[in-house]
């Protein structure tokens, strides 16, 4: 990548040469940028864009915080008139489902029982496979690798059942550790490659160093690469802990309805048949599911965007 | 293959240095191995192996539970001949194509406006990309809302005065796949523009320098030299939104529940509803291989062009 300071520069000297060319736009000397067509065009297009995507965001704030009656009244867009917390009290304690009336809080831990193990169980098994498969390759390690990245391409449906089949004779099926097994499992393909990729990246001098050295396998992971990899490791973190916070296939599939996840939940209660639609509710209920990916999203920033683009361009 | 050489000269060199102890290839650094097990397993066990049980299975007569009575192809006979799986097919494709020019063509014009050395770009790649660090649910749950016939969208417009105005996709068959398009376009295009803003500041500087020499227009440039330079990314972002699509089900599940009526139903649910709802086993299996063939169909001349390309060149 170019570094930032030269990137800068160009840009400065680039805008300085537009300036010049085009006459009829030149206001005299002024440090930084001129408010130009061009940068009312790019600010303007680039602003309408951002309210489209901060909309939904938008509506569901507004929409959480009003009374019903203030629902049926107005629109969607509507500010409240009247702010009330009552909804996202509602959501979170007596939503009902269809089967239980103990609102989201059960899914919010549910998801928690499930998120922790699966993130720590995934993360291990794919750091050593990713660190295994990039030091200390063999004849046919590869071929490994290369089934099991195709597994992220072929469609869930099709290794659904028997992985039914597989956790109901190891009786772990309908329990969380079941599911996390499943999430451990279906979390492989990309987590490896993120690894792989990353070992592989790393000197090579070091890990000969270390094997001259006389250091065995585990010892160069944990004293060497591991403390060396904190940035990917958090990467890894991110991916997995929103990819599992979001899922709702294999929720539904492998869990009993008392354990099911909160996206599984939520579903349920504003889905549900039954009852008057109380939007408010509903829509409380899903801020409050998409609020933890969200914090995530927000508090890790450009980590964020470093794992899928590690995840996507690499692959 | 380079990499098979390179596994080779790494076990030359570990020879050199500990190999005089153990003799044998395959013992050598067994905690290596043993490591890999998990992994292995994984491959072999689930993916390869639960591919192919499916697969067997989906030419059985498999009801409640998975038996190995052979029916040949009459599960795929059934399937074709039944109407929700054709509506699904007919669904996804359309969902699929749109999706796909969708995607790339809002992705590449948003990075292409953020890589015109902006300020706030942290911000503005934030708002773009935010959605996607949301569920299906979730976003299926939040477009059913702004699309409520009543109080969103076609409601206000109606309330401006303009009372003959209809727009109500999820409870219009003819147009419910764009309501559901509108909600996956919103949650994914970031990821897109994310991997083309990345090919973007991959492009030499020299070449934006030599065009602007030559006085070619900005979106000339783009069109004639940039995006012809960044097809390999187009092609990983296209496999890659390709392949989500194929798993299409949380957001119908969320948003339309396949509905109205089976106007918005897509394979993956046709499976799920299949294997989990109507005890239908054999015709989740068969549904699930047909899934796995249009991957296969979008992935093979991929792969070729990736790989047989390289060895190639």
């Amino acid at each position: 990548m170019a570094n930032p300071a030269t990137l800068g520069a160009t840009g400065a000297a680039m805008d300085a040469s537009r300036g010049q060319m085009s006459s009829d736009h030149h206001r005299g000397p002024r440090p930084k940028k001129a408010l130009s067509r061009r940068n009312i065009m790019l600010y303007g297009v680039l602003i309408v864009v951002s309210l489209y995507y901060l909309l939904p965001l938008y509506v569901m704030i507004v929409t959480s915080l009003k009374g019903m009656p203030e629902i049926r009244m107005g629109n969607v867009f509507g500010p409240p008139l009247e702010v009330t917390f009552e909804p996202w009290a509602k959501a979170w304690s007596q939503a009902c489902t269809g089967i239980n009336c103990d609102g989201l809080s059960r899914g919010f831990f549910n998801s928690v029982q499930i998120l922790i193990p699966s993130v720590l169980m995934s993360i291990a098994v794919a750091s050593v496979s990713g660190y295994a498969l990039s030091m200390w390759k063999f004849r046919g390690s590869e071929v490994f690798f290369t089934i099991l990245l195709m597994g992220a391409f072929i469609p869930y449906q099709v290794m659904i059942y028997p992985v039914v089949l597989l956790l109901r004779n190891m009786g772990l099926f309908g329990s969380l550790s079941g599911l996390v097994l499943v999430h451990t499992v279906f979390g492989m393909p990309i987590l490896v490659l993120l690894f792989r990729n990353y070992f592989a990246s790393l000197p090579v001098e070091l890990f000969k160093a270390a094997r001259v050295d006389g250091a065995g396998f585990w010892q160069i992971f944990f004293r060497i690469m591991a403390p060396m990899s904190l940035p990917i490791f958090v990467v890894a973190m991110i991916l997995q802990v929103t990819g599992i916070w979001n899922d709702f296939l294999f929720g539904v599939i492998y869990t009993r309805p008392d354990q099911y996840p909160m996206t599984v939940q939520l579903n349920n209660i504003v889905n549900s048949v039954q009852g008057v639609k109380e939007y408010n509710v509903n829509m409380a209920a899903t801020l409050l599911t998409g609020l933890v990916p969200l914090t995530v999203y927000f508090v890790s920033g450009k980590l964020f965007v470093r794992g899928i683009a590690a995840g996507a361009v690499k692959g | 293959m380079a990499v098979a050489e390179d596994a080779g000269s790494t076990g030359h060199r570990a020879a050199a240095s500990s190999g005089a102890k153990r003799p044998s290839r395959l013992l050598r650094n067994p905690m290596s191995k043993i490591a890999l097990v998990p992994m292995i397993a994984i491959a072999l066990v689930v993916f390869l192996g639960g591919t192919v049980w499916t697969i067997v299975y989906s030419f059985t007569d498999s009801g409640l539970l998975p038996r190995l009575d052979w029916a040949g192809l009459e599960q795929y006979d059934r399937l074709w001949s039944t109407r929700k799986w054709i509506v699904s097919i007919q669904n996804l494709a359309l969902y699929g194509f749109a999706s796909m020019i969708g995607t790339l063509v809002i992705g590449f014009t948003l990075a292409a406006l953020l890589d015109r050395k902006i300020r706030f770009e942290g911000v503005f790649r934030s708002i773009f990309l935010y959605p996607f660090a949301l569920s299906f649910i979730v976003t299926g749950l939040v477009w059913q809302w702004i699309l409520n016939p009543q109080f969103g969208v076609q409601g206000i417009v109606r309330g401006w005065g303009w009372e003959s105005f209809s727009f109500d996709p999820l409870n219009n068959p003819n147009i419910v796949m764009w309501g559901l398009l509108i909600a996956g376009l919103w949650q994914g295009t970031g990821l897109v523009m994310c991997i083309m803003l990345a090919g973007l500041r991959g492009i030499d500087e020299d070449i934006w320098k030599a065009s602007r020499v030559d006085g070619i227009p900005v979106w000339k440039t783009y069109i004639r030299v940039i995006i012809p330079m960044m097809r390999p990314v187009f092609v990983t972002a296209l496999v890659l939104i390709a392949s989500g699509i194929v798993k299409l089900y949380d957001l119908v599940v969320a948003q339309t529940g396949g509905g109205p009526g089976i106007s918005s139903e897509v394979p993956a649910k046709y499976v799920m509803s299949a294997m989990f709802g109507s005890q239908n086993l054999g015709q989740g299996f068969a549904a699930s291989s047909m899934m796995l063939l249009s991957v296969v169909i979008i992935l093979i001349p991929w792969a070729y062009l990736e790989f047989g390309g390289k060895k190639r060149g």
